[in-house]
């Protein structure tokens, strides 16, 4: 491949590497005007890598190359295609949302690491997402977990350095395990490559494989915060800058849930029959407990940190249903792009409601509706979404999930869905009905810039909009 | 026995025991150290396993090339992060912060 | 596209456009604000008026748009679909300028007429579902837009009736979704049509049939307050006056009824539904839903509680209509989907023309406001004689032709039971017209908002919509036989359900 212009899927890691770098020799303040056009090339990028994967299906693009095994090979398909333009759509909403937030002399200082861990980040992400190869998806897994442990990081305070630290623990721990499977699976079967691995996992594999598996599908799990690896989610994701929630609780986890799904489709999918209850099980643990925390907090980005928690939880409700006809693949996908737009509006309008109101508690939120309705309403549209009410994304992914537990006969997971529903719907009400209340006397608000009002309404209409456009989602998956 | 199957069970060892340090033990260097172990563990297994009948195969080199400069990569945020920790609240554990929800 | 694919989609548009526009707007532009509003309405009139010309004379309107393999958001303008879309849109012209005179310098009216609007997309867009999947898309935008105006008035109060409202509302919409996907996983898409379609599943589906009826029943039941899903529905009468009168007279009980009508007629089919024994449970759960909200209106002292009641009751009659298996009976429960809409609209632009003029909110503190408020307490009083079904209102109508349908369908069960609703709607109205005209007047009202001045008792825009209501209450009761009128409009629906 000697093409004039190189393909859009090494660009999409290049570029963000290339933006990172500058905004950190810029300085602090800087980064946003490099992050923002960038961002749009990359939605760009993305873009026409979609369309070219609808015209002529995946494509292999071998760095430099070199080509595997001494090189690198960047995988393209349907499903990487989504997750990428899912991560640049979001990213570039949020970069527009963070050059206005962190505009704010009381968070200028935060800025000065955020764009180029962002860049960090989204280049790992990019790279996690192309990747097909278990130990390049290490290294990119690895990458991630860094930057995004930077970016809880990135205010300075006690507990959010806590936090951080804590997320670093379990995700080194976790990768650890990831990587301890890797070289079992290399020592077993002599390659790394996904493509080649599948043919050569039959279902009676030696007890190597097993073991392998077992703590890769575990480090990831942990990673992706699911019940009952999820104590460290909500301290991080709760404690940090708004765009930076928005960021890790939107696209990070769902990089490592990706990687589950890749596995549990392509070479792990002799063995999945059996796991596959038990993440079931664990997402049906992690919507209750989830929506359950969300009920009960008091702060508003706990609130919707455990929010996180529980919807991650519908993605691994997927598992014991694949087997049927593609639908609850579709199920998963479409739960993690509508998931992905509807918690970063959550976070953003959070973040606006916050700094309203100067208090970080749903008490404070009395009267709001009156003052920043554009975010409440941006809040109330992304909790259509997140309480899979129509006609948003997340609607057609519990449609999707209910049918294909239906078409199975496995009618807990229906009970499991609709429980989940009601909760998120309990849990959203709880914020919009105290923005609803009379506000008292002496409630003091704050002006907000315009800006961060309508990114976070940018990102809630998408994440409802999509809801019509699912045939599009579903075609692109193949 | 082969010498590459040995290396790898000291690996798997060794991951083991770096594991159930980074989870167990309460302090913050401790917990890097041991995480330090559980990637060398690792590290060994896929030189071990990859070894075969004096055949060497490069590629796990080079893996494990790039997983130390990693590993090394996140053993410096760690410990950053720790004497952050450190400098603000004058511990060196996390546990007390553990429940605070 | 053409004519035909888009018209359904701008009647949507006539209220969905203006409603996002006012939500932008600010505060204080008033004017621009009102004539949106009935630029959206009377525009909706005109669409509406094209759609009706056209369907009489045979044409079909519809529109499909595909949003998952398999699942199409779809559009159609039929005879059923127009007579609740017309129903809804006549009324929001008049509720739309009732609001405008009643939240007169109110805060927050452009988030209140914003919602307004929405949730009038959301009905008529229910109504012109052409499957399930729409039907339930529309069927929860109506429970999110409404809860806003539920909520309104922000007190504590006016919260736990919104939250008892969507814990109904969301738990109903729950078990509809469960009905729609399980029936779109037997047989993919279910889109109405006349006779029903589920039949052709055979006989071994029909134990998961009779389930999944129940849940589809049960989901929309919760909307349409059959006992005993109807708890929501006196709690909600915290809401502003033009809201309840949407509530209960236009958007929200009427959906709940019209998806009974839907499922029953043309998802099942009705011949269908009675071979798998389906029609009598949902007669007698609607008969017991009769009378246990007249017994339940009898003892409420709050005026809008006791018609709130008095909706519980009444609204059931359609489900009544159609669960008997017949053309008449049909023809009953159709015509009243509209003559109850203009009745309860009216008596709670009464209801709120009391509250709002003179500070009355109980029926205790009625004694002689018929003096004070003439115009008012005589569209009350027809309104309330519609509802107990004197001659020659709209109630009466349709009270005759569920009395035939009865009959014909042998179950004179039924009769029995309209007689005892009619006594007891009597015993619970007519306290209040005695009230009403035949007490006299306190010294001093609760709270008198609104002076008389001569023989204008109360605002304009407060004044003229129910006097308009009223005046239809008598007209579709007089002419209901000519061709133009509700009941005819029935009638053709019924031949075309009954044909197949």
């Amino acid at each position: 491949m000697t093409e004039a212009w190189p393909d859009p899927a090494a660009w999409l890691i290049l570029l963000p590497l290339a933006w990172a770098t500058l905004a950190f020799l810029a300085g602090p303040g800087r980064g946003g005007r490099l992050a923002i056009p960038a961002l749009a090339a990359q939605c760009a990028l993305a873009l026409w890598l979609a369309v070219s994967l609808a015209e002529s299906g995946a494509r292999l693009h071998p760095v430099g190359g070199w080509g595997a095994p001494l090189g690198i090979d960047l995988l393209a398909d349907g499903l990487s295609a989504v997750m990428l333009l899912l991560t640049q759509a979001v990213a570039l909403a949020l970069a527009v949302y963070a050059q206005a937030y962190f505009a704010d002399a009381h968070h200028r200082h935060e800025a000065t690491w955020f764009w180029p861990l962002t860049g960090f980040l989204i280049a790992a992400m990019n790279a996690l997402f192309l990747s097909a190869d278990l130990f390049n998806l290490y290294v990119t897994l690895e990458l991630l977990g860094l930057a995004a442990v930077g970016l809880v990081a990135v205010g300075g305070g006690t507990a959010q350095i806590a936090a951080a630290l804590r997320y670093l623990l379990v995700s080194l721990i976790a990768s650890g395990a990831y990587l301890m499977g890797v070289a079992l699976i290399y020592g077993t079967y002599g390659t790394a490559a996904i493509a080649s691995l599948a043919p050569l996992i039959d279902p009676t594999p030696p007890l190597a494989t097993w073991l392998a598996a077992g703590l890769m599908v575990v480090g990831l799990m942990a990673k992706t915060a699911l019940f009952p690896f999820h104590f460290w989610l909500p301290p991080a994701h709760g404690g940090a800058p708004a765009p930076v929630s928005a960021l890790l609780s939107a696209l990070v986890v769902k990089a490592s849930f990706y990687l589950v799904l890749r596995l549990a489709l392509g070479p792990f999918a002799p063995l999945a029959e059996m796991a596959a209850w038990l993440a079931g099980g664990l997402g049906a643990a992690a919507i209750l407990w989830g929506s359950w925390q969300a009920l009960r907090t008091r702060h508003i980005k706990r609130l919707v940190a455990w929010s996180t928690v529980a919807q991650l939880g519908y993605l691994f409700l997927i598992f014991p249903l694949l087997a049927a006809d593609g639908l609850a693949m579709q199920a998963g996908v479409m739960q993690a792009v509508a998931h992905g737009l509807a918690k970063a509006a959550l976070f953003a309008a959070a973040g606006v409601l916050m700094r309203a109101t100067g208090r970080d508690t749903l008490d404070g939120l009395a009267g709001v509706a009156g003052r920043v309705p554009l975010t409440l309403f941006a809040f109330g549209l992304a909790g259509v979404t997140i309480m899979g009410l129509p006609p948003s994304a997340g609607f057609l992914a519990k449609w999707l999930l209910i049918d294909a537990a239906l078409a199975s006969g496995q009618w807990g997971w229906v009970v499991v869905i609709i429980a989940g529903g009601l909760l998120a719907a309990g849990y959203i009400f709880r914020v919009l009905r105290r923005a609803f209340l009379v506000a008292p006397e002496d409630s003091r608000f704050h002006p907000v810039p315009r800006r961060l009002e309508w990114t976070a309404f940018a990102l809630a209409v998408a994440s409802v909009l999509l809801g019509l456009r699912g045939a599009e989602l579903v075609a692109l998956l193949g | 026995m082969s010498t590459g199957l040995l290396y790898a069970l000291a690996g798997v060892l060794l991951f083991v025991l770096g594991a159930a340090g980074a989870v167990l033990l309460a302090h913050l260097m401790r917990k890097v150290l041991a995480f330090n172990v559980m990637g060398s563990g690792a590290f060994l297994v896929l030189v071990g396993l990859a070894q075969r009948e004096d055949v060497i195969d490069p590629v796990p080199q080079a893996m494990v090339l790039t997983g130390i400069v990693v590993a090394v990569a996140a053993t410096a945020l760690a410990l950053g992060l720790a004497r952050a920790f450190h400098a603000r609240t004058g511990r060196t554990g996390l546990t007390e912060e553990a429940r605070r929800d | 596209m053409t004519v035909n694919e888009v018209l359904p989609l701008a009647v949507i548009a006539s209220s969905l456009l203006p409603g996002l526009i006012i939500f932008a707007l600010p505060e204080r532009r008033i004017g621009l604000r009102s004539a949106l509003n009935l630029l959206g309405a009377v525009s909706k009139l005109v669409f509406v008026g094209l759609l009706l010309a056209g369907v009489a004379a045979g044409e079909e309107y519809g529109f499909r748009h595909t949003v998952l393999p398999g699942v199409e958001l779809v559009f159609k303008a039929d005879a059923l679909a127009l007579l609740f879309v017309t129903l809804s849109t006549v009324l929001w012209l008049f509720t739309t300028v009732y609001a405008i005179g009643y939240l007169e310098g109110s805060p927050h009216r452009s988030r209140f007429f914003g919602f307004f609007s929405l949730c009038v997309t959301a009905t008529v867009g229910l109504a012109m579902a052409g499957n399930l999947f729409t039907f339930f898309v529309f069927y929860e935008l109506l429970t999110l837009s409404t809860f806003p105006l539920v909520v309104h008035r922000g007190t504590p109060q006016a919260m736990r009736g919104g939250m008892v409202y969507l814990a109904y509302t969301l738990a109903g919409g729950a078990l509809l979704l469960t009905g729609i996907v399980w029936l779109h996983g037997l047989m993919g898409q279910v889109d109405f049509v006349h006779g029903g379609s589920v039949a052709a599943l055979g006989p071994q589906a029909t134990a998961q049939l009779k389930v999944v009826f129940l849940l589809l029943i049960a989901g929309v039941g919760v909307k349409a307050a059959i006992v005993p899903l109807h708890g929501w529905l006196p709690q909600a009468m915290v809401a502003p006056a033009p809201v309840s009168a949407l509530l209960h007279a236009v958007a929200v009980v009427k959906a709940g009824a019209f998806g009974i009508v839907r499922i029953v007629y043309e998802v099942y089919g009705v011949e269908y539904a009675q071979s798998l024994g389906l029609l009598l449970p949902l007669a007698i759960a609607a008969a017991i839903t009769i009378v246990w909200g007249s017994v339940r209106a009898l003892f409420q002292d709050d005026l809008k509680k006791r018609l709130a009641y008095s909706t519980v009751s009444q609204v059931s009659y359609i489900a009544l209509g159609v669960a008997l298996f017949g053309p008449v009976g049909t023809i009953g429960g159709l015509a009243h989907l509209v003559h109850q809409g203009i009745m309860k609209i009216t008596l709670f632009f009464a209801a709120g023309n009391y509250a709002e003029t003179l500070g009355v909110h109980k029926v205790s503190e009625l004694d002689g406001a018929g003096r004070r408020m003439p115009l008012t307490s005589a569209a009350f009083s027809i309104a309330a004689f519609g509802m107990i079904g004197v001659a020659p209102t709209a109630g009466y109508v349709s009270k005759w032709y569920l009395g035939e349908g009865a009959l014909a369908a042998g179950m004179d069960w039924v009769v029995a039971v309209l007689w005892t609703s009619s006594l007891l709607n009597a015993a619970y109205f007519l306290p209040i017209l005695y009230r009403l005209w035949f007490r006299p007047r306190p010294a001093a009202w609760p709270h008198e908002h609104i002076p008389a001045r001569g023989w204008r008792e109360t605002g304009w825009l407060l004044l003229a919509p129910p006097l308009i209501t009223a005046a239809a209450v008598l007209i579709t009761g007089l002419f209901a036989e000519t061709s133009w009128s509700p009941l005819a409009w029935a009638k053709l629906i019924a031949a075309r359900e009954y044909l197949q």
